[in-house]
């Protein structure tokens, strides 16, 4: 897919060039002419019409921007998206399949995971990549491996009782 | 964040000759800590050249009956490793108790040595600092400073180096390997990175257009007597007020070898091999960990508010070697055993 951007000029008063950025997010392709300097998180809220990932601290203390990259999470504020060519990204957007939800997003609405819901995507797509690094054993070893997304609502107990529940049934993939 | 070329590099000297004299060109590879830094406009690049594409470092191979870890492998992969858990799990719990999962599936081992300090003042440019501005002065000297040095201070800095990884290398007598223009060399850990003297700018022994290329880590892995104890103001995801590793080696009761470095307290992993020595051929016994660790901290200077730390380091000593006689004690985070 070809998306109808730049939205920023070819060349800066400067004189730095765009670059031409193929990412796949979400099983799609996606050409940008964008500036070295963009976050991936800029490129998909800004570039691409995915505005799923939130942009909360911006400088990788709160894990709202978290996304999975090559199926590992990864923080999208602190990476450059010309690093990121070639490599397959799933975003908040790429997670429900058929038009079902994923176990996880169900869990959340269940265990009432989110009070303003600004954290979710990224508790989301974090508690996914925990899943799959398949190192969390108990109810503690989850919460130290989830540190990384924090909640200011307070909602923590019902996001790990929902990652948990999850965990325990075991179909999460 | 300032404007950049980015480039790639596709072998270390392509790298090398992409900095060339360009004294303001960067390497990046895993960038959690200098896009960060570039964000707020603390450190600024000309050219980022990208070093992930360079071949060769990216894996963990046996050597010399020891290990080494490729500079661009990540942390998360590094601790998560089977010959790191088995054989290393010192290091393994030190990288884990640091930063978050994904900042640990991003940040590489060579970027882990290179991090800067998280001092308030540093990353705050509207204050004099002299590791960011030399010759500005040190706000943290007379400022809030419950999170900085005890050990290794100079008038012009006392910040402190925040990695956990860093500690366990230090404490596991790991060398650093490097290439450069002149060449490839290697530095032994604990000369890696530098006191601030007067010069609390210049963080390590690195040359401008060297890269790190690998890590090794000797045979010694203290894999059945470890442990990682990591003190601060929340469990989780927080820089150490305090953090220790310890390795013992143990015969017949009696401990043979002790290795103890320490996190938090000084500009660089603080190895305390004064405190090493007095427990060799000792019995592991609470007074003598605790004798160690008056040795280890005999030089100690606090500040206001952070004179608490060498009290605090030196229990954190006393309870880890406890915790390494029973590593399988240890909790998630490195917190203390129950």
């Amino acid at each position: 897919m070809i998306l109808p951007y730049p939205i920023v000029p070819d060349v800066t008063d400067d004189g730095f060039d765009t670059q031409t950025v193929t990412l796949n997010v979400n099983r799609m392709k996606i050409e940008l002419q964008i500036l070295p300097w963009v976050s991936l998180l800029d490129a998909l809220r800004e570039y691409s019409d995915l505005t799923g990932t939130k942009k909360g601290c911006d400088h990788g203390q709160c894990g709202a921007c978290t996304v999975l990259c090559d199926g590992e999470r990864i923080l999208s504020c602190l990476t450059l998206a010309v690093m990121k060519e070639g490599s397959e990204i799933t975003t908040i957007e790429g997670i429900a399949q058929d038009g079902q939800l994923h176990e996880l997003q169900k869990a959340f609405i269940e265990y009432d995971a989110f009070q303003c819901g600004y954290c979710t995507p990224g508790q989301i797509c974090s508690a996914i990549g925990m899943l799959r690094e398949g190192k969390a054993k108990t109810r503690d070893e989850v919460k130290e491996l989830m540190s990384g997304n924090l909640c200011r609502c307070g909602a923590n107990n019902n996001i790990i009782d929902a990652i948990m529940d999850v965990k325990n049934q075991g179909n999460y993939e | 964040m300032n404007n950049f070329i980015y480039t790639k590099a596709h072998s270390v000297q392509d790298a090398v000759d992409k900095v060339g004299g360009k004294t303001d060109a960067k390497f990046v590879a895993g960038g959690t800590n200098l896009i960060d830094l570039m964000k707020y406009s603390l450190t600024r690049a000309s050219t980022l050249i990208d070093v992930n594409p360079i071949e060769g470092h990216h894996s963990i191979e046996e050597k010399d009956g020891g290990i080494r870890l490729g500079a661009f492998v990540t942390n998360a992969k590094t601790a998560y490793h089977p010959l790191i858990e088995e054989r290393y799990p010192l290091l393994s719990r030190a990288i884990l108790a640091g930063a978050s999962a994904q900042i640990r599936n991003m940040a590489t081992n060579g970027g882990n040595l290179l991090q800067r300090t998280r001092c308030y003042y540093f990353y705050d440019a509207n204050t004099p600092c002299n590791k960011r501005e030399p010759g500005s002065g040190c706000s943290a000297l007379m400022g809030y400073n419950r999170i900085m040095a005890i050990l290794g201070t100079s008038d012009s800095c006392i910040a402190v180096f925040p990695s956990d990884m860093c500690v366990a290398l230090a404490a596991l007598d790991a060398v650093v390997n490097i290439s450069g223009p002149d060449g490839e060399r290697s530095i032994a850990f604990t000369d890696f990175h530098r006191l601030p003297g007067n010069t609390p700018h210049i963080d390590n022994n690195l040359l401008h257009g060297e890269v790190i290329t690998s890590i090794d880590i000797p045979e010694k892995g203290f894999c059945k007597n470890y442990s990682y104890l990591k003190l601060r103001d929340r469990n989780s995801y927080a820089f150490a007020l305090v953090s220790v590793a310890t390795g013992l080696e143990l015969e017949g009761g009696i401990i043979k070898e002790a290795r103890i470095a320490l996190g938090g307290v000084a500009h660089v992993p603080w190895r305390g091999k004064n405190g090493e020595e007095f427990l060799k051929d000792k019995e592991p016994t609470r007074d003598n960990f605790a004798h160690a660790a008056e040795i280890i901290l005999s030089g100690a200077i606090g500040y206001e508010y952070n004179s608490f730390k060498i009290e605090l380091a030196k229990r954190a000593i006393v309870r880890n070697c406890i915790m390494a006689l029973h590593p399988e004690t240890q909790l998630p985070g490195a917190q203390p055993s129950a």
